[in-house]
């Protein structure tokens, strides 16, 4: 892919991201703007906000990798990380406004009166932070060694750079505009390119086999396979083999493979004539972790669809990130209002990815060879359309996906840091604020040039299920249970979050497990979020004595309109 | 394989930080362990076991508190039963024998009144129930009788009976603490009330001159005047809460700056940065503005002398992490900063400074010891006024009005 277009365009997005970051606050000199300098942000530039912030690598790339190589099941992605807010909406968004907390472990404070509690819910924002800014850096080094060939933990290193520079050095003065910029930044990277490769597959005859099984090369390609794997064959196939195919070594031999499993050796090119059908790799020998979630899926599909439904829907609320955000609704009826407009905004973006996937079926379906499927979105423009007009829009799509990881990433950085600096480090103060920047980042980045190859869209569903088994039961049964006690909410988050967190680990560190057990770990919302409801239940009923004094007035301080407390109050 | 290892690093950073906890937990009780001679010993445990009940009683005495306490006072006194009760009812029983409880609040009245200590023996008819004998101890707060302690134990016993007093009026002691404690806050509290009402009697004065010298000029821009007038008493007067949102605080300077700009006209500008996350942030009541008419004045007071001189005074408020830094600074004439600390450490009374050392003690009472204010200033060079917000501090919650988008 030409680089000469990527490249500035994703510096330029850099550029303005520091700029608006910087110089993005409102100003005042004469009498007049008083007023609206010091208005608070209304609704709809929070939702923008909240959106940009929300909309990551995995919403950006994965979602279309994904798409493109298991197919239309993976649209429940897309759905339940917009149904999230549903829920967001209808138990959550207002009375966590009304609480006045701006963090998680703010709100378990506020509800519950606790220290310890306060400690450990801290512990589980950084964990759901960390978790979650991996994929992110990950999808930065695939992203640019897509576009340049640059190793592939640089795009990474970049990011993590420009993020821990930006925030630390005070420059995110006013995250609210840069978040908002980046919505739309994102929604134009990927509608503008979209229009007009819905233009060339119409021009192209609207070829509708995308999902036809199994997907088909509509014209020669050369794949290029950069980690070993093994080839299931249904029907014997015919390619030119120029490399080391089964233990032997062929040099630019056209032959015919039979029905059955071949090992392909990395560095092998393996050339395809137009018309051919796209074989199915099975990566799981190989010791990497990239297929073993898409493995599982294949196993117990209703589990796993299930699992990940109940993640993505309950994990959205115990996001840091996204909490944070909350609080600069002015009140509990702007956080609803808020919260809505999020719904219309991210439902009108992840209409696109979608439309990326099924193309990338059919014009770039050797991706699922490669295991590079998460950079459909980028090759596509190149592919369909070509030339200068390609080379543009794959810049735009490029720039995008930069704005994807640095609002992601800059959003969590500051959410983890804030969180490290408040509850971890010994005092407080500006400069441990940007110690807790860089400790923030530093974790995440060792971790993924550590792990590297699981697909983006699934690495962050884990974070989703930890958060939801963690901080979905402490947010609901705190919002609408009046008999939950610190050490119900401590019992729950460390059984509901922890079990959650170790299945989370097993799978990252490739499980040898197979079969229904290593289904059970790589979803694990399904078990680990009713256990952590139950534990917290239990202990909760258990300790009837531990109820905070004064919960009655809290819960009534959450669930009250702003006016009518005034009233109360006056 | 490199997976397998990232994996294994996650699985293990949760057992480490475990371990970290755990030895720091049981480290702090350990060190109690190693010292000294069995007395040395002993008197040790004793004083834990007596700082680790202060706590709880230092709340005032209420059933939650007495409950938190009651265990440890017991082991202290290594009594089978022990109970702690206001004027009317037992607040918390620790141990056996429960069911004495009615018994006992029968027999307070009389200790009660008298505020005298006795012993005296309990009928029981519960055959296994090994309590004999009741040790009443009042404590006294100002010598008027809050409560009682009263420890149970199957004999008479003399050592018991002074042990128990003894133990009383180091409760009391604490429960003095705690009256204390009460009325400094309580203190704190008549004066942001006092602050509140506080809004110098020179700013009226000087608004209606202003206002006046309007009304037959131009009568549009002097009902401007009187309404902004208006809105700015209202702020200033009102009842409900002790919290206001950083917007609001904004919106009372701003009414605030229309009539100062009146009076001053050209000569006084005013520039503001607002980020506007930190709006919501909720912070008590009238702390900025007295801050802003600090500056004002220092700002105007060098310059009153050459009426073409102009005063800049800029506002910012930026978001930091789980705080917002608000910044007020002027280029006036500055301050002696040993004056100044003079000032804030309430050693002497400026003419009209009451608005700097209140400011700072309120911030300081309501967020904690590091979050007063921060001054920078010399004698001409202008006052920067630095002020930490928290976002989100327990008890403190802004009651605004959601009228305004």
């Amino acid at each position: 892919m030409n680089s000469s277009y990527a490249v500035p365009a994703v510096a330029l997005v850099v550029v303005a991201t520091v700029l608006v970051g910087a110089f993005g606050l409102r100003i005042s000199r004469t009498t007049s703007d008083f007023y609206v300098a010091s208005r608070t942000v209304g609704p709809r530039l929070n939702a923008a906000a909240i959106s940009g912030e929300y909309l990551s690598a995995a919403s950006f790339l994965g979602i279309a990798g994904l798409v493109l190589v298991q197919g239309p099941d993976m649209l429940w992605y897309p759905v339940g990380y917009t149904a999230g807010y549903l829920v967001l909406l209808l138990f959550v968004a207002a009375p966590l406004r009304r609480s006045g907390a701006y963090t998680l472990p703010d709100f378990a404070e506020a509800r519950l009166a606790s220290h310890a509690v306060r400690r450990l819910a801290g512990a589980f924002v950084v964990g759901v932070g960390w978790l979650y800014l991996l994929p992110q850096l990950q999808g930065a080094g695939l992203t640019l060694t897509v576009l340049t060939g640059a190793p592939d933990s640089l795009g990474g290193l970049i990011v993590a750079v420009v993020v821990v520079a930006t925030v630390a050095a005070g420059g995110m003065r006013s995250i609210t505009f840069v978040q908002a910029f980046q919505y739309w930044l994102k929604l134009t990277a990927l509608l503008v390119p979209a229009l007009f490769l819905v233009l060339a597959w119409q021009s192209d005859g609207a070829p509708r086999q995308a999902f036809e099984e199994p997907a088909t090369f509509r014209e020669q390609r050369a794949v290029r396979v950069d980690d070993t794997l093994d080839l299931k064959l249904d029907h014997p196939l015919t390619l030119t083999v120029n490399g080391t195919v089964d233990g032997r070594r062929y040099d630019a031999v056209k032959l015919q493979l039979p029905t059955g499993t071949h090992h392909i050796e990395r560095g092998t090119r393996l050339t395809f004539a137009k018309g051919a059908t796209v074989p199915v790799a099975d990566r799981g020998t190989n010791g990497g972790m990239s297929t073993s979630l898409a493995a599982s899926r294949e196993e117990r599909p209703l589990y796993a669809t299930y699992g990940l439904i109940l993640a993505t829907f309950l994990g959205t609320m115990g996001l840091p990130h996204v909490v944070v955000r909350f609080y600069t609704s002015p009140h509990g009826v702007a956080a609803r209002r808020t919260t809505v407009a999020v719904l219309g905004l991210i439902g009108a973006f992840y209409l696109l990815p979608p439309v990326y996937g099924a193309l990338g079926r059919l014009y770039t379906p050797e991706l699922t060879l490669t295991g590079d499927a998460d950079a459909a979105v980028l090759l596509l423009p190149d592919r369909m359309i070509g030339g200068v007009g390609g080379d543009l829009l794959g810049a735009l799509v490029a720039g995008g996906a930069f704005a994807a990881f640095l609002s992601t990433a800059s959003g969590l950085t500051m959410a983890v840091a804030g969180v490290l600096t408040q509850d971890v480090l010994p005092s407080r103060g500006v400069r441990h604020f940007r110690l807790g920047t860089v400790l923030a980042m530093v974790v995440p980045l060792a971790a993924s040039v550590l792990v590297g190859g699981l697909p983006v869209a699934d690495a962050v569903g884990l974070a989703f299920a930890v958060s939801a088994s963690s901080f979905c039961p402490l947010l609901v049964l705190g919002i609408w249970w009046t008999r939950l006690t610190p050490p119900g909410a401590a019992a729950g988050m460390l059984v509901g979050g922890g079990s959650a967190f170790v299945a989370v680990a097993a799978t990252m560190a490739g499980f040898p497990g197979t079969g229904s057990l290593h289904a059970l770990l790589a979803w694990p919302a399904l078990w680990s979020v009713p256990l952590g409801f139950l534990t917290m239940v239990l202990v909760s009923l258990a300790t009837p004595g531990r109820v905070p004094t004064g919960t009655a007035a809290i819960l009534a301080r959450f669930h009250l309109p702003e006016e009518l407390r005034a009233e109360v109050k006056a | 394989m490199s997976g397998f290892l990232a994996g294994l690093c996650v699985a293990v950073l949760p057992l480490l930080a475990a371990g970290f906890w755990l030895g720091r937990r049981t480290a702090r009780h350990e060190s109690l362990g190693g010292l000294g001679t069995p007395v040395e010993h002993a008197t040790f445990q004793t004083l834990h076991t007596a700082s680790l009940a202060a706590p709880p009683l230092r709340a005032g005495l209420t059933e939650e508190t007495a409950r938190r306490s009651a265990r440890r006072l017991r082991t202290l006194l290594g009594t089978d039963a022990l109970c702690l009760t206001d004027q009317k009812q037992v607040l918390a029983w620790d141990g056996i024998g429960d069911h004495h409880r009615a018994e006992i609040m029968e027999r307070l009245a009389g200790p009660l009144e008298t505020g005298r200590g006795e012993a005296f023996r309990l009928t029981c008819y519960a055959p296994d129930c090994p309590l004999r004998w009741a040790v009443v101890a009042p404590l006294t707060v100002d010598d008027r009788v809050h409560g009682a302690l009263v420890a149970c134990a199957p004999r008479e016993s003399a050592v018991l009976v002074r042990a128990a007093g003894e133990v009383a009026r180091w409760v009391s002691v604490q429960l003095e603490l705690a009256d204390l404690d009460q009325s400094r806050t309580r203190l704190i509290e008549a004066e942001i009330k006092a602050l509140r009402a506080q809004i110098s009697p020179h700013f009226i004065f000087n608004s209606l001159a202003v206002i006046a010298s309007f009304v037959r000029t131009d009568p549009e821009r002097a009902r401007e005047l009187l309404l902004e007038f208006a809105d700015f008493t209202r702020y200033s007067f009102r009842r409900h809460g002790d919290f206001t949102t950083l917007a609001d605080e904004l919106h009372a300077i701003d009414h605030y700056l229309a009539l100062v700009r009146a009076r001053f006209g050209e000569r006084l500008s005013v520039t503001l940065q607002i980020a506007p996350e930190v709006l919501p942030v909720a912070l008590p009541f009238l702390c900025l503005q007295p801050l802003v008419e600090n500056a004002v004045k220092h700002g105007l007071e060098g310059k009153a002398a050459s009426a073409a001189g102009k005063s800049r005074i800029s506002i910012t408020a930026q978001d930091a992490g789980a705080e917002a830094l608000v910044v007020i600074e002027d280029d006036g004439t500055g301050m002696d900063p040993d004056l100044l600390r003079r000032i804030l450490a309430g050693e002497v009374s400026p003419s009209g400074g009451i608005g700097l050392s209140n400011v700072d003690d309120r911030l300081r009472q309501v967020y904690g010891d590091d979050y007063g204010l921060v001054i920078e200033t010399a004698v001409g060079a202008g006052m920067k006024i630095t002020a930490r917000l928290p976002k989100y501090q327990p008890g403190v919650h802004s009651a605004s009005r959601p009228s305004e988008e």
